[in-house]
């Protein structure tokens, strides 16, 4: 039953979650989270260094269902190896941005600046516009993002985060340590 | 058959069905399986032709339910699959251990739209526990040896093998395969659970010590832990009285003096009572369902709630436990048993003195009981029952369909054996009592085989009756038949101001002894409360063929008690002559 989430406790939690690497394993994760009516934000999923396991980095939203819900549901797919639940301030994330910014030659320097100043890279260049990435922190391709607009952006894709516990403070929650109490 | 060396993925794929113990399956041939099927000829498993791959499906189902292993089933691809999808999501919601085998178009021909070809697996994927699409005959020995391993442990379930045609076919250099017998099970991602965690365990003894009106909540996880004896031992241990869901009848005898039989939605006033009003619930194997809660916030509202079951993830589903126990119903409870010892009990517990006699006192004042029907009324299906119950054998097996009847049978029989309820509780599929009783035949052939049914269910998959038939396989069928979609009937009466929108189904057409003896049973019609008795004897004298009867009952009657849908249970609304002793 869904129970109240206290006011602090952040609505998006990201889920890393180790999975054998085999056709339509994304289907069940993906299909599971549709039928109990779970709400994904992000999803980005690649191998593993063992290519016989890939990792799913999910940002799930805790007020369409409780966390543990989803944490012990997903448990029971039978491809699904490992789950860790990384609190926001307990994982490092990143994600990456690309973008097609309008760029006229009067502006173009100040757009160029501004990828220079996040630290992002010109990856293209064309008469009326360029084509920049950034990666970073999901907060620092907000901000980013934010001040490229005025300037028009006319194509973007981000890839949604991935993350991994921040070190000495892994918070496992594996299939024997999920019981409930 | 015992093959080594050289094989071809159909051979292997039987050879495998063999090392599992299977003794029996159930199915239909079709183009994409037809290889698979050459090779049962020279097999010792016995194959039940079905009419329709339904029929297959809910067969397993009642087998499984019956013996406790797992039904197989077998059909071919495309639409025979799509066939099997509500028996496969009848034992997902069930938990009952189920392999099925599907037909695939050739490995290379999948996703052309071939002919006959559907996306199985994908179809399926939302209602089996896991399913596999095979695609090297390699993987035939190994594959099967998990799909039998993730069926019947942890939380059982339906568990589907999609198997393209070339690699079981011969004539194809995809089907070449070296035999080898699997080994230990590696399936990193599935370890189901066992033992308890003993401080939980611990912290549920105490507060089973301390409760004064505590109620054991016994759901089908007990059958699937083959855990009645345990519970047994529990109950009787620390004087706790046993509620048994629909389908966990049977879990506890019904003849016991602390079984206060079913809860929920069409309940028993004691059972549903008990709970409202209990201090401590033990869940056990039970998963909170909406028909045994009603509304939830006004469920067990003064209970402290204990929730063991197998599968983490039923713990606070619907209601947040205080304490919530992962682990196997068996052992769980053997462990609660030996934890309980040792805080004292027997001894040491509260005096339950007046929770017991508040319990006599609804025990008395509110029996299960019906009104006798007038001379020349149509028979009370309550009383078909009373008579069918008291003239088989005690361990006779019985199977229904959906709607009525079943909760009638559910209310009226007494289980007083584990496996002897075979029914369709979570998915509420019509027309699982022919075949479903079928397979418990095939399973149990040394027992007495009745199915209860109802008009509208019967006409849904009759015809496997004609496979009873061939097979002689003898089960027995009591159509309890208002003419109605009776269920349906009662909420129309009961919410729709009486408003009947397509529930009537006619007594006559079809004839049902004339269908029956068409599919080769022996067809009786039952009119006058006096035919009753002779026509249950003459069926439990027959052993060479089924047996249909049509009992012609009372449309008007409806099944209570009864509490509303989305009510409190403190609702409970209880029928004429249900709320005054029986008087």
């Amino acid at each position: 039953m869904m129970t109240a989430k206290d006011a602090p406790e952040p609505r998006l939690h990201i889920l890393s979650v180790l999975v054998e690497n085999r056709a339509g394993v994304l289907t069940r994760v993906a299909g599971l989270f549709a039928r109990r009516g779970f709400n994904i934000h992000s999803l980005a999923v690649a191998p593993n260094d063992d290519d016989r396991f890939s990792r799913i980095s999910m940002v799930v939203d805790v007020q369409s269902a409780p966390l543990e819900q989803m944490i012990k549901q997903l448990d029971k797919l039978i491809n699904v190896i490992e789950i860790d639940e990384l609190a926001p301030h307990e994982a490092v994330s990143r994600e990456l941005l690309v973008a097609t910014v309008s760029a006229p030659p009067d502006v173009r320097s100040q757009v160029i600046e501004l990828v220079q100043i996040f630290e992002g890279r010109v990856l293209n260049v064309g008469q009326e516009s360029i084509l920049v990435s950034l990666d970073g922190a999901p907060e620092k391709l907000d901000d980013f993002e934010r001040l490229l607009r005025p300037y028009g952006i006319e194509a973007m894709q981000r890839t949604g985060r991935v993350a991994l516990p921040r070190l000495h403070q892994r918070a496992a929650l594996g299939v024997v340590d999920n019981r409930a109490s | 058959m015992k093959i080594t060396g050289k094989t071809n993925g159909g051979s292997a794929l039987i050879q495998a069905l063999e090392n599992e113990g299977v003794d029996t399956i159930f199915g239909l041939p079709g183009g994409a399986i037809l290889p698979v099927y050459d090779p049962i000829i020279d097999s010792p498993i016995r194959h039940i032709l079905v009419r329709h791959e339904q029929g297959a499906g809910h067969m397993a189902e009642g087998y499984a339910h019956a013996t406790g292993r797992p039904g197989v089933a077998m059909v071919t691809s495309g639409p025979a699959a799509t066939n099997v999808v509500t028996p496969l999501a009848d034992a997902y919601m069930d938990s009952v251990p189920l392999v099925m085998i599907t037909g695939q178009v050739p490995y290379s021909a999948i996703g052309t739209d071939a002919f006959q070809e559907c996306d199985t697996t994908g179809i399926t994927m939302p209602v089996t526990k896991h399913n596999f699409l095979v695609t090297e005959a390699q993987d035939i020995p190994r594959i099967v040896h998990e799909a039998f391993h993730i069926a019947t442990t942890g939380r059982p379930g339906p568990v589907l093998i999609d198997v393209p045609k070339d690699i079981v076919d011969p004539q194809n250099p995809r089907s070449a395969m070296e035999w080898y017998d699997p080994g230990p099970i590696d399936l990193p991602g599935y370890r189901p659970l066992t033992n308890g965690d003993p401080k939980l365990i611990r912290r549920a003894a105490e507060l089973m010590m301390r409760a004064e009106r505590p109620v054991i909540y016994a759901g089908g996880g007990i059958l699937k832990a083959r855990a009645s004896a345990a519970l047994k031992e529990l109950a009787e241990l620390c004087d706790l009285h046993v509620v048994t869901t629909l389908m966990a009848r049977g879990a506890f005898p019904d003849d016991h003096p602390l079984c206060l039989g079913m809860p929920g939605m069409h309940g028993n006033y004691t059972a549903v009572t008990a709970i409202q009003e209990c201090d401590l619930l033990i869940a056990l194997g039970s998963r909170f369902d909406d028909r045994v809660t009603g509304k939830v916030s006004d469920f067990a509202p003064h209970a402290e709630v204990i929730h063991v079951d197998i599968d983490a993830a039923e713990l606070g589903k619907v209601r947040v436990p205080e304490v919530g126990i992962a682990g196997d119903c068996r052992l769980v409870i053997e462990e609660l048993v030996t934890a309980l010892r040792d805080l004292g009990a027997p001894e040491n517990l509260p005096d339950r003195q007046a929770w017991r006699s508040t319990i006599s006192g609804w025990r008395e004042t509110y029996p299960l009981v019906y009104e006798m029907s007038e001379p020349g009324d149509l028979l009370k299906p309550q009383y078909v029952l009373e008579q069918l119950r008291d003239n088989t054998p005690d361990d006779c097996i019985v199977a229904s369909g959906v709607g009525q009847h079943q909760m009638w049978t559910s209310q009226y029989w007494k289980f007083n054996h584990p496996n002897t309820w075979v029914n369709s509780g979570g998915l509420g599929t019509m027309g699982f009592a022919v075949p479903a009783a079928i397979g418990a035949k095939v399973g149990r052939p040394d027992r007495m085989v009745w199915a209860v049914d109802g008009d509208g269910c019967f006409q849904m998959t009759a015809q496997e009756l004609v496979t009873a038939a061939t097979e002689r396989i003898p089960v027995k069928i009591a159509i309890l038949n208002n003419a109605y979609l009776g269920m349906v009937r009662q909420w129309q009466e009961m919410f729709y101001d009486e408003r009947y929108s397509e529930v009537y189904l006619s007594p006559d057409l079809p004839d049902y002894k004339m269908w029956a003896e068409a599919m080769g049973c022996v067809g009786m019609r039952v009119e006058s409360p006096d035919e009753v008795l002779p026509a249950i004897e003459k069926a439990n004298g027959i052993d060479d063929r089924p047996v249909v009867i049509d009992f012609r009952t009372d449309a008007r009657e409806k099944v209570y008690p009864m509490v509303p849908s989305g009510r409190s249970n403190s609702d409970i609304v209880v029928g004429p002559g249900q709320g005054d002793g029986g008087h």
